[in-house]
């Protein structure tokens, strides 16, 4: 396969020829803030923080779904990128009810850690305070839609990983939510193989093993990416 | 199917034509207000009273002027009557006889009428949209004919390319080059796609064009096929629109009957088969991404481009989709020639636009333009301003992705590029005009609910940023905001516009940004003193 060459930050970098400008970042050891991607599944390009400014565009590019182009000179970090990161990670924490102190997922949230890593030291919006259920009718795990970001990880690796095709999005706008099979309690699924690969996928504290409590929640997520390399590439040792 | 039998099936028609032909609007804008039963007690006087051999009562698409309806017209008579009723039925048939009906008589030498000029709508109100033989009549398919047995695939992307037509679906992009795209990416699938999702609130003109001419959509389509090279076609209607979808429905199956879609189209290599696929009304699905989502089945989403559906679309294979407007324009551009085509309107923008016209306006309805005609000669002289003789305010076009554009702004010509310098666009035809009454910001407000209605809640700065707008909106317009709080809008404004993922949150604060760039004072006015005591600086306009 065909390398390509291309500068990411003032830094010279080669990528395969398929790789997404992240890709080619992580290989370089830049990091661009991600919150909708995950190794492993395909990327849909939804929580537009891994935004970056190519040189010569107007428009900007997710660099999850951004293949790299020879030639190609990327900005990942610029005043303006930096604003509208933490302008988006404000809109969420004002969306639903993302209160760290009660959460399951304290310490170890995706979410919890791009706001102080982007510098979100307090949110500029009103809070929605939106009344939104928790689904624990499974034996297992529950659901709390309170501290979704509808980054649609589950659903991806319960249809693409998994292959139950249970978890899914419906309603739209800021009524989206995470539904599983025609809107049923989970509980109910007859697809649902409680595999669990949506609680691990998970960023935030919305979908959890039940008996965890505050901060108890944590994640292994080379664990998704070792069955997927598994899979994909016949490689059945765990990278470390 | 042969040209002789195409010929055939013309003349019989025009041959079998009546002395008087009556024409009855039997568009949803008239059946709404009951013209079909003008049509029924039409017919009925005439068998009753022995004239079938001389007249004919046909039901035909948009008369253009829906605010007087139910329309009826009278050739080759050349009377427009409006608002008919059942009752008037007998009088307007004993006109036809000699003599002055005591019916509301509608000028055709009005400019609302004299200063269209009718591409896309050429058919509409004069053919019966139900009847492949009256589309046969007026050339219908000869285009499709010319192509399949005359042009080579690449003779007839040259030739869109040549007119110089761009979409009409919003964006404006160069149907001969995105045709050209699609025929150059090696497949051996591909697909046509036919956008008839038309979301935008205020706006008809799609739904008018399938209900009153659906035989030119098909025939558009069948030539975009042959030229990319796709062999089947989608219509993608939402189902709101249950005339338009019966229409098309006859139309597919008249087609397929006469041998006009199918398998070897005039003995030619070439098939074509058409589906109509039923949107259930999200705006998003207009989005062509999400559009083929939801045909695929899947959930109505919009993904990032690239991949651009020209390359990887339905079923991950290089798809053309184009508006129905724009394949509407493709027949007659194939009969009439490129050069004719491109010899009307501006620089960049060629051929006509249809617009529908709606708001505070004298003549609601829908009219046909070149494309440089200037909005005053739309909004006054064809739409003849605003009633009561009130002063026009703004117009705004390009619906919830649009922007208002002041009255001092009027001589604009109405072409792409100009629409855009206005911070507006084109859009897909729909134009509101607004009055003094209007306030700008509850304007902007209605718009900003809409598109957080209709986010499809897939990306961050969309589905939270729009409530967010809107919540600020509505501080402002009950006089609760602070100057600090319009910054925050402004500051949304380019942030949702810069980071969201389609085209609905990237212009979604376009109606904010057009008021605040023209009627900045209606905003400042609203707002309240700031924290620290300060007045709202009022007088401070932007312009
Ligand atoms: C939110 C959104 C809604 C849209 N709705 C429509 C629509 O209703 N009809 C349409 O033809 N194009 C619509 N478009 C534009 C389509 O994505 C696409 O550009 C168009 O169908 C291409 O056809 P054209 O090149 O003939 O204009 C919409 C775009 C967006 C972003
Ligand atoms: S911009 Fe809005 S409509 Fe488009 S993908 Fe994002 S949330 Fe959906
Ligand atoms: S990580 Fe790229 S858009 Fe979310």
């Amino acid at each position: 396969m065909a390398a390509k060459t291309l500068i990411i930050d003032g830094k010279q970098v080669s990528a395969q020829d398929d790789a997404t400008i992240l890709d080619a970042a992580t290989d370089a050891g830049i990091k661009i803030p991600t919150l909708c991607h995950l190794g492993g599944v395909y990327d849909v390009g939804a929580c537009r923080l891994c935004l970056v400014e190519v040189a010569g565009a107007k428009k900007l590019f997710s660099a999850c779904t951004t293949r790299v182009a020879e030639g190609m000179e990327v900005h990942t970090d610029t005043e303006r990128l930096r604003k509208y990161r933490r302008m988006t990670l404000e809109l969420l924490f004002a969306e639903r009810n993302h209160v760290c102190s009660v959460c399951v997922s304290n310490g170890k949230c995706e979410l919890q850690t791009l706001a102080w890593q982007n510098g979100m030291e307090h949110v500029g919006y009103d809070y929605s305070f939106p009344r939104w259920g928790v689904d624990a009718t499974h034996h297992l795990f529950g659901l709390d839609h309170n501290r979704c970001v509808l980054c649609q990880r589950c659903v991806r690796v319960c249809w693409h990983i998994e292959g139950a095709g249970t978890k899914n999005v419906a309603g739209r706008g800021a009524r989206s939510a995470i539904i599983d099979d025609l809107k049923q309690p989970w509980g109910d699924s007859e697809t649902c193989t409680s595999c669990g690969k949506c609680v691990l996928a998970c960023p935030t504290g919305a979908l959890f093993n039940k008996g965890s409590t505050v901060g108890e929640m944590s994640r292994d997520l080379n664990k998704l990416e070792y069955i997927v390399n598994a899979r994909l590439k016949k490689q059945w040792i765990a990278l470390e | 199917m042969i040209i002789d039998d195409l010929d055939a099936i013309a003349e019989a028609e025009r041959s079998s034509a009546k002395k008087t032909v009556i024409r009855c609007c039997m568009a949803a804008g008239c059946m709404s207000s009951h013209s079909e039963a003008v049509k029924t007690s039409l017919e009925k006087i005439v068998r009753d009273s022995g004239l079938s051999e001389r007249i004919e009562v046909r039901g035909v698409g948009c008369m253009r002027l829906c605010c007087q309806g139910p329309l009826v017209g009278v050739d080759p008579d050349g009377i427009i009557y409006e608002k008919v009723t059942p009752e008037d039925a007998p009088a307007v048939i004993i006109a036809t006889q000699g003599g002055e009906a005591n019916v509301k008589r509608g000028d055709p030498t009005h400019p609302f009428y004299t200063k269209q000029l009718s591409i896309v709508l050429a058919n509409s109100g004069l053919i019966d949209p139900e009847r492949i033989e009256s589309y046969i009549a007026v050339d219908g398919y000869r285009a499709l004919h010319a192509v399949l047995r005359e042009m080579t695939p690449n003779d007839v992307v040259e030739s869109a390319i040549k007119s110089g037509l761009r979409g009409r679906g919003g964006a404006g992009y160069s149907t001969g080059l995105k045709w050209a795209t699609v025929a150059k990416t090696p497949a051996a699938q591909k697909y046509v796609v036919c956008n008839a999702d038309e979301g935008d609130p205020g706006a008809f003109m799609d739904r008018s064009v399938l209900e009153s001419d659906p035989h030119s959509v098909l025939e558009g389509m069948a030539i975009a096929a042959y030229a990319v090279g796709a062999n089947q076609g989608y219509i993608y209607v939402r189902a709101e629109y249950p005339l338009a979808i019966k229409r098309l429905q006859i139309a597919i199956k008249q087609a397929r009957q006469t041998g006009l879609l199918g398998s070897g189209i005039f003995e030619s290599p070439f098939s074509f088969t058409v589906d109509i696929r039923i949107g259930a009304g999200a705006y998003v699905c207009g989005e062509e991404t999400a559009l083929m989502a939801s045909i695929e089945g899947r959930r109505g989403t919009p993904r990032p481009r690239p991949p651009f559906p020209a390359e990887s679309g339905l079923w991950g294979c290089p798809t053309l989709i184009n508006n129905v407007e724009t394949f509407a324009n493709i027949p007659v551009i194939i009969r009439k020639g490129a050069e004719w085509f491109a010899s009307i309107g501006t620089g960049l923008s060629k051929g006509t636009k249809v617009f529908a016209l709606a708001g505070k306006i004298e003549n609601t309805g829908l009219i046909e333009v070149p494309m440089g005609t200037p909005l005053r000669q739309i909004v006054e002289e064809m739409g003849g301003g605003a009633p009561g003789g009130v002063k026009i305010k703004a117009v705004q076009t390009g619906g919830p992705s649009g922007g208002c554009i002041p009255a001092s702004e009027l001589d604009t010509p109405v072409d792409y590029e100009s629409l855009t310098r206005l911070g507006s666009i084109m859009g897909s035809g729909g134009m509101i005009v607004m009055d003094e009454s209007t306030r700008m910001p509850e304007i902007a407000r209605f718009f900003m609910e809409f598109c957080m209605d209709e986010s499809c809640g897939k990306c961050i700065p969309c589905r939270t940023g729009t409530v967010q707008m809107h919540r600020l909106l509505d501080k402002i317009v009950r006089r609760e905001a602070t100057p600090e709080d319009l910054a925050k809008l402004e500051e949304l404004c380019d942030m949702v516009a810069r980071t969201s993922l389609c085209g609905l949150g990237q212009n979604a604060p376009n109606p904010i940004l057009s008021t605040l760039r023209f009627f900045r004072n209606e905003y400042l006015e609203l707002l309240q003193a700031q924290p620290d005591g300060k007045p709202a600086p009022a007088g401070a306009n932007a312009t």
